[in-house]
């Protein structure tokens, strides 16, 4: 008995001591970090212990920009992702020439680098004094002013930001919603269609409510990873996010943590408050699920 | 009579009326594919045209007839491309060995072996997997700093290596696998080891298969963490590169170069996607985020 008992934590040993070091400690010492007054990073000393980290970051401009900034993307692009997700996926389901072409397409921007295909973004949106950019080329065409998206108006950035997040985050919501409309069972269309049911009601009797928990996960991951957006910000508009006014909470952390020069304790206390709020709204989301989605 | 020619009549109305949705299902169909293709399209069309020729375009062209090869052999020789590449390899591929190991072990113990604390500890892993990457990665960046290990590949790797996710899928398809094989297995005196090596990994391949291809994606794209783990060029990643280029690279200016760039970091990723495009969006569909 003892043998076997040895043997089970040998085999988990590995994943024990890497979860231990790198995840369950550090979950234990941020807590610790955003408690501890006037850290000091090369000395690694405190003076106090408080909640002015806290205080210290809600009343930094930079994080209630982050925070404001952070806000409107998820508002913004949660539900229109959502939604240009589910109308392609209908349109995907509802024929059979050229659908696997079109589901592979629209899945390439999952395996490409954040990074590296912001930067497209950025010079198709760009203004230099080169060229005004492929995005104005359009917007002169049908009559308008070019704008700089990318050194320009606080709404022109807000809106390639949303542009290029929706971009990357649609191919996961595709995918899920496609195979979700595929698992409907094709009996209760029939059933609709001896009856007479018209194709609008069809949808929004049948399909919604059958897809409703694939819907629900969506949009749950949805406002997880909008809140978490970081890379697409520092693709388009570089590492200086503050500077360019666009940063988000989880670019307020980092820069906390190392472009100003370490700061364990407010970076910890930011994401600590980042996290409650992603928690807040998961609990919302789950009680409003409640009463909507049909299991 | 009259009666028929109506009914034809509805009848034909009704079928214009489908080919006229289905017209529009394609034409949104391929606006999206469009929307999705473009900045590709427009990566390699501007990676491919001359540095002069690209500056001298105030109204960009959609394409070009006198494509250079030029900006790709800048990208190796006037950035050091090829360490991020070298880099990015080194650690995409030690990353999801080690992790593989990792996970295969620890799902086996929870699958198929018995000990006490088994349950408790498994609610425990469950329960890590809540916990965003983001509050781990201020101690860990501490941690790297102080075992003085930044800039260095142990320092990118280990924090990157665990996965509480796969363990839960691997160890979800491990105990699909029938006890009496097991079982039987135990009879004719094979020990775990040889029976996980043996008969599990090669019954549970695809998953097996499923989340080393997540784990290379994930560590392709890594940005924030390697970021943080090494600001020495020596050790810089892709993604850290991309952002150095267009940061200090070429000149600012010389975006057919960056392209160029982009473009190279890009292929080996899409390669693979082609050469595994079912299973990998079978895996994201199972286990994916990035949403």
């Amino acid at each position: 008995m003892g043998e076997k008992n040895l043997k089970g934590w040998l085999y988990l040993l590995p994943a024990i001591l890497f979860l231990g070091a790198f995840m369950l400690y550090p979950l234990i010492d941020v807590l610790i970090y955003s408690f501890e007054e006037g850290y000091n990073f090369t000395s690694q000393t405190f003076h106090g212990v408080g909640t002015y980290n806290y205080s210290y970051v809600l009343h930094d401009p930079f994080f209630l920009q982050a925070l404001k900034n952070t806000f409107i993307l998820v508002i913004i692009t949660v539900p229109l992702s959502t939604g240009i997700a589910l109308l392609i996926s209908v349109g995907l389901s509802s024929i059979k020439k050229l659908r696997e072409l079109f589901q592979t397409v629209y899945f390439l921007p999952y395996v490409t680098n954040t990074l590296a295909v912001g930067l497209v973004f950025m010079i198709l949106f760009q203004k230099t004094p080169y060229t005004d950019g492929f995005a104005n080329l359009i917007i002169q065409f049908f009559g308008g002013q070019s704008v700089d998206f990318i050194d320009g108006p606080y709404w022109a950035k807000m809106f390639v930001l949303c542009f290029y997040t929706v971009w990357v985050v649609m191919p996961f919501k595709i995918l899920i919603l496609t195979s979700a409309l595929a698992s409907v069972r094709q009996d209760y269309y029939n059933a609709a269609m001896v009856d007479g049911t018209s194709r609008l009601r069809m949808f929004t009797k049948i399909t919604l409510p059958m897809i409703s928990p694939s819907l629900f996960y969506l949009v749950i991951t949805g406002f997880i990873g909008a809140f978490k957006a970081y890379s697409d910000a520092v693709a388009l508009f570089g590492t200086d996010l503050n500077a360019a006014g666009m940063n988000t909470i989880v670019g307020y952390v980092y820069d906390m943590l190392y472009s100003s020069g370490g700061y364990p304790s407010y970076a910890s206390a930011a994401a600590i408050i980042l996290f409650v709020i992603v928690l807040t709204i998961t609990v919302i989301n789950l009680l409003v699920s409640k009463k909507h989605v049909h299991y | 009579m009259n009666h028929t020619t109506d009914f034809e009549k509805m009848e034909r109305a009704a079928a214009v009326r489908k080919k006229a949705v289905t017209v529009i299902t394609y034409v949104l169909l391929s606006l999206w594919a469009v929307m999705v293709l473009f900045p590709f399209y427009w990566m390699i069309l501007t990676s491919v045209k001359e540095y002069g020729a690209y500056n001298s375009e105030y109204i960009p062209k959609l394409f070009t007839l006198s494509p250079t090869f030029e900006n790709y052999i800048s990208a190796f020789t006037s950035v050091p491309l090829a360490d991020y590449f070298l880099n990015t390899l080194v650690f995409t591929v030690v990353t999801t060995a080690i992790m593989l190991f990792v996970t295969v072990f620890a799902a086996f113990a929870f699958a198929r072996l018995d000990f006490p604390g088994k349950d408790l500890t498994f609610t425990l892993f469950l329960a890590l997997m809540m916990i965003p990457n983001e509050l781990v990665v201020i101690t860990n960046y501490v941690t790297v700093t102080d075992l003085d290990l930044r800039n260095t590949f142990a320092g990118l790797i280990l924090p990157s290596v665990a996965s509480v996710f796969y363990v839960y899928l691997l160890k979800e398809n491990f105990a699909q696998v029938p006890n009496e094989l097991y079982l039987a297995a135990k009879v004719d005196g094979t020990s775990d080891l040889k029976f996980l090596f043996r008969v599990l990994i090669p019954i549970c391949r695809p998953t097996i298969v499923t989340i080393t291809i997540l784990k290379v994606i994930e560590c392709w794209n890594s940005y924030v963490w390697p970021r943080l783990a090494a600001d020495e060029e020596s050790h810089f990643l892709v993604s850290v590169g991309i952002q150095k280029i267009r940061e200090s690279g070429f000149g600012r200016d010389n975006i057919p170069a960056m392209m160029a760039a982009v473009v190279v970091i890009s292929v080996p990723l899409i390669v693979l996607f082609l050469l595994f495009r079912k299973k990998i969006m079978e895996g994201v569909s199972r286990g994916g985020t990035k949403g």
